[in-house]
């Protein structure tokens, strides 16, 4: 899947977690900007993992703070 | 994902939590907010819960703390052995015999007569071929964990696993990937996503201390074996208690054989201080020369070592205890639930009876007027707790009579109404 189709997904998947409803763009952070705590991090995690069949695991998380990454990340592991 | 640091904690953060980064000199500027927020609770007038003296301890169940006789309720002295005249006895001899202290490592000048004795005891205990004493239950997770789970490896854990677990995750260098908690489900699509060849390792615990639930570790065990993982259950608070011997929950379930590591620890049920692994891997021994934390600090005192083993000894015939210690969970459940407080499993499960509070405020509130009252119990509060929680968490002894119990209920309806929780 290509970035941008990847993007769309997860934007959908984050659609329920963006409680204050903030304008998502690749410079977005987690904690910063969107304020996940680390139950709305392991859910919003889980979503991603499920959706894509993926394992995201906490060593690469911990290399994630803005949408952008997250969305090149989820891009490189899906491929083979 | 880095999730927003949660400064809110200060009792036994478990998963760990990244600070804010700091923007002046001061290393100590990341903890402000914590600082800040401790400041604001004891401007309520609140008692520290955090800074507790016990000034005398009169029995495993009670003590005088801030002048007052009090009832301890959350010390995890579940068979109450922190006062068996054995047991002191075994203490007072090994001193006298073998010294105050070891000075040493248990691989080099450390391992005295007793550490062996108290490995052959948790052997005997738990009918399995190896065993291994840690100086602390920390230190048992922290090694076997971060040794085992190398470069390359997959560590599969619950989400609400001690800190201890997520510290030998860290330590280590596996990958890590955590599941929601005793989801049997989220637990194998994440084991079945683990590319082909990675060694697996799912961490589960018997028993979670927060809220006093037990893991269906038939289940997940099963699950976890299908997947070709190797299984490390740590039992802390089910041992001397739960399972026909009071091997843990492994064991009542049936399950106990194909667990490959059981992590316990000498400072629950036990009544003294240390930590251990237990497994019948053939190569198991030569954990002792490559782990860490076991090579590099000093080895348990003789006196401890020596009240563990005829502790654990004794807990192997303790069946009217653990009978009484059910008796007393199943009433103290039955009657708070009775009185219109909420508790962190439907039924008893386990020797911990978590009182769910509606907020950090009240239950602050509630657990100075217990301890007004006469009763100590542990007061847990993000991050530690599942979903932010603030929970007043009970830890019943077999030690307490039916007379304590019933006291204890009527301490807490007097507190409950006092502060408006129930």
């Amino acid at each position: 899947m290509d970035r941008a189709a990847t993007d769309e997904r997860i934007r959908t998947l984050l659609a329920p977690f963006n409680k204050k409803g903030i304008a998502v763009t690749d410079a977005t952070t987690f904690a910063g900007d969107l304020e996940f705590d680390s139950l709305t991090v392991m859910d919003f995690v889980a979503a991603i993992e499920d959706e894509f069949d993926i394992i995201i695991s906490m060593n690469q998380q911990a290399e994630i703070e803005s949408y952008g990454q997250l969305v090149d990340a989820v891009v490189k592991l899906q491929q083979p | 994902m880095k999730p927003k640091a949660m400064t809110e904690g200060i009792d036994e953060p478990d998963q760990p939590t990244p600070l804010p980064p700091n923007h002046c000199g001061d290393l100590f500027a990341k903890f402000d907010p914590l600082i800040e927020q401790r400041r604001a609770l004891l401007a309520t007038g609140v008692e520290d819960p955090f800074s507790l003296v016990m000034e005398r301890v009169l029995s495993p169940t009670q003590a005088i703390c801030n002048g007052r006789e009090t009832i301890l309720l959350g010390t995890y002295n579940y068979m109450g052995m922190t006062f068996d005249p054995d047991v002191i006895e075994a203490g007072k001899q090994a001193l006298d015999d073998f010294g105050s202290g070891t000075t040493g490592s248990r691989v080099l000048n450390g391992t005295y007569a007793g550490h062996r004795a108290v490995e052959e005891a948790l052997k005997e205990f738990y009918a399995m071929d190896h065993a291994m004493v840690f100086s602390t239950g920390y230190q048992a997770n922290l090694g076997i964990i971060s040794t085992i789970a190398g470069k390359g490896d997959y560590i599969v854990l619950d989400i609400d696993s001690h800190a201890s677990i997520w510290d030998g995750c860290k330590m280590g260098d596996a990958e890590v990937v955590p599941f929601k908690h005793n989801d049997i489900e989220a637990m194998s699509k994440r084991l079945g996503r683990i590319p082909a060849g990675a060694g697996k390792l799912v961490v589960l615990e018997g028993v979670y201390s927060m809220l006093g639930d037990i893991a269906p570790l038939k289940e997940m065990i099963a699950v976890a074996k299908g997947h070709g993982a190797m299984v490390l259950v740590d039992e802390a608070h089910s041992m001397g208690f739960i399972g026909p011997n009071g091997r843990g929950v492994a064991e009542d379930q049936g399950v106990l054989d194909d667990v490959d590591f059981v992590i316990g620890t000498f400072s629950k049920s036990v009544g003294t201080v240390g930590g251990f692994c237990v497994s019948n891997h053939p190569k198991f021994e030569i954990m002792r020369l490559v782990c860490r934390p076991y090579v590099f600090t000093a080895s348990l005192p003789p006196s401890v070592v020596a009240t563990a083993a005829v502790s654990i000894r004794k807990l192997m015939h303790a069946g009217d205890k653990r009978a009484h210690l059910w008796e007393n969970s199943r009433r103290l459940h039955g009657e708070l639930t009775r009185r219109g407080f909420r508790l962190g499993t439907s039924e008893p499960q386990s020797a911990i009876i978590a009182v769910i509070m509606p907020d950090l405020e009240r239950g602050a509130a509630m657990w100075e007027a217990l301890l007004r009252e006469g009763l100590y119990v542990n007061l847990a509060r993000p991050p530690a707790t599942p979903a932010n929680m603030t929970l007043l968490r009970c830890s019943l002894c077999a030690e307490h009579t039916a007379k304590q119990v019933k006291a204890i209920v009527g301490m807490f309806e007097r507190a409950g109404k006092a502060t408006g929780i129930i």
